[in-house]
């Protein structure tokens, strides 16, 4: 009798208490999971509203007259402003920074995945590029402005902007390339060695090409970023207001990131359009770049 | 390894040279960033102290070649502490949240989506993020809330947003790396003893992925304080000891900017004024780096 009424006094209330903890799991677990999509989806929307407030600034002036916007110089006026000098500037200092940077990143990548020694030496040599990735840009700036510009008396000059860019870029080339290395499977390097191929003619012959889609992706991310780096060609002093495209390395050249920076900086409006115009032609070049990347990711890239 | 040794040719070994001095360049790089920086910033320390330096609460460079101006770092310290810390406050909790989502809660074609799109933030130049904060976080998100007498047009809110989302998609994905190596068996015991979704994330994942989190945060807050254009386009040219973040400010990284804009002759004290800031901006940096590097390398190897 009292067993019986005992369990019947319990078992609901315990039903009741596991009931309403669990109606309170489940109402916790969903603010939860809405909290989660929520902060996830901010940064989606910051972005789209970084983007939205470029084209609503700058889509009316780009449109206006494309072609003058783009085979103009800069100008005091607003209006006939353009972007010429820059738009060629940043397309000279990707080429060559590409030249410089792609042989002795992808050097560098091979013979530390290929031929270097489990030593002291190494181990150095790798820590050194994971701490060069993480310097500041406008650190490589003070490098360029000190060794490039002035030690070497390159002056704020294309190959000088060209090859701190390069400098900059060369720890990300580094690994990427070593990452696309590494994937290549062992089993290949052996059956070059089985065939009597030496360690550079199986580099050479057989891994290279094979890792060669995931240097090119790895490279070409970069370079975008490089391109779209203001602060190292702020500092090492390139022109902004200029009117000429250069003839030789040594002459001066601008960038669009600079010319972005510098409208950004002036108080009138109409400059603040021009500068959202310029950005949106920097955002199209950089879109161009990625989606080559990943075309030659998704075409090229074998799978083991 | 003898028939190894047989088959080196010569022109081999000068191809595996060639390959190693690309590798050693990356030391010279980081020789050289060193070497611009001491040399100047030695030249500085002799003509304005040291203890001066580091403990003045005044940085008031002299007109034109910047003889008798007041070199205090303090307030770009204080700066470039603000905008570290504000941009923290902002990415840190988004971050992870994102981490968390991307890492447990999304389905794969979202993350498919999600993944690329916070690349794409990340991709963002710094230049187009400072237009963005100077153009829009200000006058359409800070000044309606805060009130335009509050806000000042150059402030270290927007400077602080603006970096926060930079930083982002760095926590996001180095702190969804650590969650997705924590094994999937501790999650299972959690789930066998009756946890929720949300108990898994919140009492095992992120309790196990801590360390890797940590590692992020410190990586991104010297990201920050290496950030350069945003800060110096949205949270201003004013070197101040403040804790209002709705008044303008001044980092490092900006001051050099806009001393480098300013054009400092070369050999004068503000010129080589730049290479000190230098100095204590790459010191800061390095150091965080290595600390987060440490911390990597440790959570790495406790699930492996």
């Amino acid at each position: 009798m009292t067993a019986s009424s005992s369990v019947g006094v319990l078992v609901p209330s315990r039903l009741r208490r596991g009931a309403t903890r669990s109606g309170l799991k489940i109402l916790i677990d969903g603010a939860f999971s809405v909290l989660l999509f929520v902060g996830t989806i901010v940064g989606v929307i910051a972005l789209a509203t970084l983007i939205w407030t470029i084209f609503d600034d700058g889509w009316a002036r780009l449109v206006a007259d494309p072609v003058a916007f783009m085979t103009s110089y800069v100008s005091r006026l607003p209006a006939r402003a353009g972007i010429k000098a820059a738009l060629a500037g940043s397309a000279y200092l990707m080429v060559l920074t590409a030249l410089f940077c792609f042989p002795v990143g992808v050097g560098a990548a091979i013979y530390l995945e290929e031929f270097a020694p489990r030593n002291r030496v190494t181990n150095f040599v790798e820590a050194n590029i994971a701490n060069l990735a993480g310097v500041p840009s406008v650190v490589y700036g003070l490098l360029g402005l000190g060794i490039f510009a002035r030690f070497l008396r390159m002056g704020p000059s294309l190959v000088a902007g060209a090859l701190t860019l390069a400098v900059m870029s060369l720890p990300v080339i580094i690994v990427a390339a070593r990452e696309s290395i590494r994937a290549v499977p062992d089993g290949i390097r052996l059956g070059a060695f089985a065939l009597g191929a030496t360690r550079w003619q199986t580099v050479r012959r057989q891994v290279l090409p094979a890792a060669m889609p995931g240097t090119l992706t790895g490279t070409i991310l970069a370079l975008s970023r490089a391109i779209g780096e203001t602060a190292p060609l702020l500092v090492i002093g390139l022109p902004i207001v200029i009117f000429s495209l250069p003839n030789d390395l040594r002459d001066p050249v601008s960038a669009l990131p600079l010319l972005i920076f510098d409208w950004t900086s002036r108080p009138q409006a109409a400059f603040a359009a021009a500068a959202a115009a310029a950005s949106i032609v920097l955002l199209a070049l950089l879109l161009a770049m990625n989606a080559v990347a990943i075309f030659l990711r998704n075409r090229y890239t074998i799978r083991w | 390894m003898s028939i190894a040794r047989r088959n080196v040719r010569t022109g081999e070994r000068v191809i595996v040279n060639a390959l190693f001095a690309c590798a050693v360049l990356s030391v010279a790089v980081t020789v050289g960033i060193v070497a611009v920086l001491l040399v100047d910033a030695v030249e500085f320390f002799r003509e304005s102290s040291l203890v001066d330096f580091l403990t003045g609460t005044v940085w008031a460079p002299g007109q034109g070649g910047g003889e008798g101006g007041q070199y205090g770092v303090l307030p770009l310290i204080n700066g470039t502490l603000m905008i570290g810390l504000g941009s923290i406050v902002v990415g840190l909790p988004l971050g992870v949240l994102t981490a968390i989502y991307l890492s447990e809660y999304a389905k794969p074609r979202v993350r498919g989506v999600l993944k690329p799109t916070l690349e794409i933030l990340a991709g963002i130049p710094t230049v187009i993020v400072g237009y963005f904060a100077l153009q829009f976080i200000t006058p359409s998100l800070l000044r309606p809330i805060f009130g335009d007498d509050r806000v000042f047009v150059f402030n270290a809110a927007a400077g602080s947003i603006a970096v926060g989302l930079m930083i982002l998609p760095i926590i996001a994905s180095i702190s969804e790396d650590a969650m997705r190596s924590v094994p999937a068996s501790l999650r299972e015991a959690a789930y066998g003893l009756g946890s929720t979704k949300r108990q898994v994330s919140l009492r095992v994942v992120v309790p196990a992925a801590l360390s890797g989190i940590a590692a992020s945060v410190i990586l991104a807050f010297s990201r920050a304080v290496g950030e350069t254009m945003a800060v110096t386009i949205a949270a201003g040219n004013s070197p101040k000891m403040t804790f209002d973040y709705f008044t303008s400010i001044q980092t490092l990284t900006a001051s050099i900017a806009q001393t480098v804009s300013g054009e400092a002759a070369a050999g004068t004290v503000r010129y080589n004024a730049l290479f000190a800031l230098g100095l204590t901006l790459f010191v800061i940096t390095l150091a965080m780096n290595l600390i987060s590097a440490r911390i990597v390398r440790r959570f790495r190897q406790v699930y492996s």
